[in-house]
């Protein structure tokens, strides 16, 4: 099925590097289940031959979370945009983070919502005029880095659709990273936001002297002005949420014995 | 003697008051009587009015009562608040601490006064015993087994050491002591020790949660609110025990999306909420419908709108539950109506949802979810459970998530399938789950998701029917009324008049059934605690027949009195008033 993107949208290149990346991990489509938002990125979930679950808008983690809990076995992708991702949906992205679910979030972050034709996004510049901020945005962007690195989640990086070789390897990263992996992209929108050549001049990707494991270092990359560095940011592991809920099951059911309706039935006799 | 008693126990929060009650309750219970308690909260944790009832007989009891046969009055607030609920006609009775509370000189009924208060500072030391010297009297008045009550004394204290263990065991002893040697007995009740095995003692709540085990749920996800919460705590300690899971969500709309999320993984999944989270989830029930997820979501319901009355019951909910959210989206609404329907009920909602791969929303309310009542313990080998329709290898081979089948529902694929793969999504979309704006898809598709539906109007447990074949008047409840209004109506029939009751158990679809009901009685009585009378509304619309609201708001419970009164008063006019058309 052809995308029904507008040429030159970076959701292509995200898209591509997704299928590279299933190439080279060998992921059976019977196995992998894609979680899309709402907007345009919200349609790749529609362009994997897999499972996939096209939610509703912002709510990609909490539906990530039930698919992965419920069956560990699968190979789980979250994708979105930026609007999904860090408006409607912020809030639960420091929860999922708590929870560390074992999840890549892949957001196609564009700093506008294409969608609905052209509105500034919390990533927009300041300056950013448009329809529904014909005097130029009011709010600041956030910095969805330094927030992810603030949630303290597990692996964080940052890449750019038109450098499709570097991206697919940040996405192989973040799907073998054991718990939730937050990858911002930069995908520019050619239709209303074409960013491709002010971001083209200011990337860098971080070099070997990056330590992602210091997490001082990491926010200090964040905040930078001048550069925008692509790479892993910030990485650390701990358990994952599916094997914090196995481990609660196989404990409790050491402690107190396999339970059957009957015998809880009859406490409360 | 009387053997069918509602106690009252009354005080302030941080007494004992509950404790108390909940020991009387629990040794009535294992005496093998009948208990049915009625909770109803004030909003503070600590402080501030407390009480507790419980309605005691040797026979099933279908209500909380009409009126108060004991009251227990742990002070003179209790009293003040309380007195008017007791019987009228002098049999009834007041247990009260005469060092700290006065009866009315007026009031006519049997008067038990103990100098409590003196009685634990002075005697026991300890002011905290009180609620357990009060046991001590109910034991000793009305022949509450006072061994069973050392038992649970000793289950309850015995973890804080022997000191405090025996310091009850003295209370318990003080309170019966005194009646003993003061209080020469002046009632007619009596509570006697019944033969019944098999009995348990549940909550709503409790009940509702371990049917939910039962039907195989293994994935919950839910936000803490009253009066739900119970459930997810119950779940929280059980289903890591059969391999579930509970995650405690960030808010409604997570624990919604991840029910969805578990569910199209293919477990059989739920959330529990009360009104304001059951309003957020409606972006996601729409989802369920559109993408054909089998879900359940219980609405405890409570007094709104907004925040209402957190800690108070009602049934303002309905309409919501039936048409939440944007969009002709289809789903299946039930109430439950007694603690051992929680159980079954849920059965039967998660064998509806995987049936009809929809969204089943079941609707309690905190007068049924957080009151315990005895029930039989069910046989849980002879409860059928419904799984998922999965296709065959052969419909595998060029599988379309949505064909059009005579019934409306597909095979449905959970992720691991091999050949199965979809994209679900809440775009509107073909059979083979492509997107799709062309208009005869819409109505066809449409037309698949809502014959659904029709699968759950076959089969048994739709309704109850009480009450003579033929009768004048018909009684339209639902929900947590159910055992209300056969109680009302069963003192309707002994006073001459000829009144029915049929009980919905699915609220939407409704049940044909409903129609001929309808038509087989002169005029139908609605009682519902809400405003606006919204089951009626939905009777109105349904059968263009007009029906009598009585809707009680109050953040209370019908009585089986208050229905009675309305049967007499319409009796007296409607009737008459029909006879005298006809003539």
């Amino acid at each position: 099925m052809h995308p029904v993107w507008c040429p030159g949208c970076g959701d292509f290149g995200v898209l591509t590097c997704i299928y590279r990346m299933l190439a080279t991990k060998q992921i059976s489509p019977d196995n992998l289940v894609v979680i899309a938002g709402i907007g345009c990125s919200g349609r790749l979930s529609g362009y994997v031959k897999s499972y996939g679950f096209h939610t509703v808008h912002g709510r990609v983690l909490p539906v990530a979370t039930g698919v992965k809990t419920a069956n560990p076995g699968l190979e789980v992708l979250a994708v979105g945009g930026d609007g999904d991702a860090y408006s409607i949906g912020a809030g639960h992205i420091p929860h999922a983070a708590r929870r560390n679910i074992d999840v890549c979030y892949i957001v196609m972050d564009n700093e506008v919502y294409g969608l609905t034709k052209g509105q500034g996004s919390a990533t927009a510049p300041q300056a950013f005029s448009t329809g529904t901020t014909p005097y130029g945005q009011m709010d600041e962007p956030l910095n969805p880095i330094a927030m992810a690195i603030a949630y303290d989640i597990g692996f964080v990086a940052r890449g750019f659709s038109a450098k499709p070789k570097e991206l697919t390897d940040l996405i192989i990263q973040g799907v073998e990273h054991k718990g939730f992996a937050l990858i911002d992209v930069f995908s520019p929108c050619t239709t209303f936001h074409d960013t491709y050549k002010p971001i083209s001049q200011r990337v860098r990707f971080v070099g070997p002297e990056h330590d992602p494991t210091d997490r001082v270092k990491a926010f200090q990359l964040a905040l930078e002005k001048e550069t925008i560095p692509l790479g892993v940011i910030y990485k650390h592991e701990r358990s994952p949420f599916h094997e914090r809920s196995q481990q609660i099951q196989e404990q409790s059911i050491a402690k107190r014995g396999k339970a059957s309706v009957d015998e809880i039935l009859a406490q409360y006799q | 003697m009387r053997t069918d008693i509602v106690f009252r126990v009354g005080g302030e929060g941080g007494e004992g008051v509950i404790s108390c009650g909940e020991i009387l309750t629990l040794a009535c219970a294992r005496m093998g009587l009948e208990i049915y308690t009625f909770r109803s909260y004030p909003a503070e944790i600590k402080g501030g009015p407390a009480m507790f009832q419980v309605r005691v007989s040797k026979d099933i009891l279908l209500s909380q009562g009409s009126e108060i046969d004991v009251l227990v009055c742990f002070n003179q607030e209790a009293y003040d608040r309380h007195a008017k609920d007791l019987r009228k006609d002098g049999k009834g009775m007041i247990i009260f601490d005469s060092s700290s509370a006065k009866p009315g000189e007026n009031i006519n009924a049997i008067l038990y006064g103990v100098p409590v208060s003196e009685m634990a500072k002075l005697e026991l030391r300890n002011y905290l015993t009180k609620n357990i010297i009060f046991l001590g009297i109910l034991s000793k008045l009305f022949g509450v087994d006072f061994s069973i009550m050392e038992g649970i004394i000793r289950e309850k204290f015995g973890k804080k050491g022997e000191a405090i263990l025996n310091l009850n065991f003295q209370a318990l002893k003080a309170g019966f002591q005194y009646v003993e040697k003061n209080l020469p007995k002046k009632d007619e009740c009596q509570v006697e020790a019944q033969k019944n095995e098999n009995r348990l003692v549940l909550s709503g709540n409790q009940a509702l949660a371990l049917g939910a085990i039962q039907a195989g749920m293994r994935f919950y996800a839910g936000y803490p609110i009253t009066p739900a919460t119970d459930i997810m705590e119950l779940l929280a300690r059980e289903l890591p025990r059969f391999g579930g899971t509970v995650v405690q969500a960030e808010d409604e709309i997570a624990a919604i999306g991840m029910v969805l999320g578990a569910a199209f993984s293919g477990a059989k999944a739920m959330t529990a909420s009360s009104g304001p989270g059951i309003d957020l989830m409606t972006e996601f029930l729409g989802l369920a419908s559109m993408a054909e997820v089998p879900c359940v979501i219980v609405d405890c319901q409570r007094a709104g709108p907004s925040t209402g009355m957190p800690t108070k019951t009602e049934q303002s909910d309905l309409r919501h539950a039936i048409s939440a959210g944007h969009g002709d989206a289809p789903r299946i609404v039930m109430a439950l109506s007694s603690v051992e329907d929680a159980f079954h009920g849920m059965i039967r909602a998660f064998n509806y949802a995987v049936r009809c791969q929809m969204p089943v929303i079941v609707l309690s309310d905190q007068y049924l979810a957080q009151r315990t009542a005895t029930v039989r313990k069910p046989d849980v080998t002879k409860v059928a459970i419904e799984e998922l329709r999965k296709p065959t290898d052969a419909e595998l081979e060029h599988y379309k998530r949505f064909t059009i089948t005579e019934t409306g529902v597909s095979p449905m694929t959970t992720p691991g399938m091999k050949g199965g793969g979809f994209a679900a999504t809440g775009i509107e979309h073909d059979e083979d789950c492509e997107l799709s704006y062309e208009p005869d898809n819409h109505r066809k598709m449409s037309d698949k998701r809502w014959k659904k539906l029709n699968l759950v109007l076959q089969g048994p447990d739709l309704f109850k029917r009480y009450g003579p074949l033929e009768a004048d008047i018909g009684i339209v409840g639902w929900g947590s009324s159910e055992g209300v209004i056969r109680e009302a109506i069963a003192k309707a029939n002994d006073k001459g008049y000829r009144v029915a009751a049929f009980h919905p158990k699915i609220l939407h679809p409704i049940p044909q059934e409903l129609g001929d009901f309808l038509r087989s009685v002169k005029v139908v009585i609605v009682p519902e605690l809400n405003y606006t009378g919204q089951f009626a509304k939905e009777i109105r619309a349904r059968f263009l027949t007009d029906v009598i609201q009585l809707n009680k708001v109050a953040g209370l419970p019908f009585t089986p009195n208050e229905i009675l009164a309305k049967i007499e008063e319409v009796a007296e006019t409607c009737l008459k008033q029909t006879h005298h058309h006809k003539v």
